[in-house]
């Protein structure tokens, strides 16, 4: 046990993004791991964050109106 | 269209593919340029100018990389060309990784006095599945990626958004692996937060 080097909840929600990335150094991974086992507010935290992820990843950006049709314009003259 | 087919057609010049091709990565392009430029009415002639030269290459377009880490990569050159012309070097402040930036308020955490200082005070609770994917959710998304600061707007946007792999934003933006994951965490951070606060 190492307890004086357990990780708090703020120092978790940081760590999120590394963790997902798999950038963490092993020793991280498992106190990252150990937390999340006994924490349900960082569970979630983490399920939160994979979940704007798949959100974001079905937004549909629309290109602007007026954008599109400057382009059409830009290529008809490449065509031309 | 397939990729492939895109790319004959595009050498046909076919406007409805290239119609495609900019309603597919258009937007996501733009995201791009504004993390470099200035204004939106510069990152849209960026983007336009880009295009231009995604035309006259496409012959010579030889598929070693994927159509669109092309297109990205195009507009992030042609962004960061117009940058320097513009006198405008991105702050470092958009790159720098000050890891005190806490990306949770603070206020939802216990104190130093109490028992678990660091610990939840208000712990996050699970969103409800069946809302996730809602329009209206998906608007509260897109609005929240909107105000992202662009260094940040611009990372969201190639690896959540277009799907691209860590390295080839690093290798398109110039930015170290660091960075990337910094941007990216705190582009994340806040666009959970607008969720949270939505569907919470």
């Amino acid at each position: 046990m190492r307890l004086e080097r357990e990780l708090t909840c703020k120092q978790i929600v940081e760590l999120v993004t590394a963790y997902l990335e798999d950038a963490l150094d092993s020793t991280d991974r498992e106190r990252f791991e150990e937390h999340l086992v006994f924490c349900d507010g960082c569970g979630n935290y983490l399920e939160q964050m994979r979940q704007t992820v798949l959100v974001a990843g079905q937004v549909d950006e629309q290109l602007p109106a007026e954008l599109e049709e400057r382009l059409l314009a830009a290529f008809r003259g490449w065509r031309a | 269209m397939e990729e492939a087919h895109l790319v004959a057609a595009l050498r046909a010049r076919d406007e409805a593919a290239f119609r495609e091709l900019i309603r597919m990565y258009g937007a996501g392009m733009l995201r791009v340029a504004q993390m470099y430029v200035s204004s939106r009415a510069v990152a849209e002639e960026v983007v336009q100018e880009a295009w231009l030269g995604v035309l006259k290459g496409i012959d010579r377009f030889e598929g070693r990389s994927s159509l669109k880490t092309w297109l990205f990569r195009i507009v992030a050159n042609t962004a960061k060309t117009r940058g320097v012309r513009e006198a405008r070097s991105v702050p470092f402040s958009a790159f720098a990784s000050d890891e005190d930036e806490a990306t949770v308020s603070p206020d939802r955490f216990l104190g130093s006095g109490t028992g678990f200082p660091g610990h939840w005070a208000a712990p996050p609770s699970r969103l409800p599945e069946g809302s996730l994917l809602a329009a209206e959710t998906m608007n509260v998304v897109q609005r929240a990626i909107d105000r992202l600061p662009p260094a940040q707007r611009a990372v969201l946007t190639m690896r959540d958004v277009e799907g691209f792999e860590a390295d080839e934003v690093c290798n398109a933006l110039d930015v170290t692996e660091t960075n990337q994951r910094v941007l990216l965490h705190r582009a994340r951070a806040k666009v959970r937060a607008a969720l949270e606060e939505y569907l919470g």
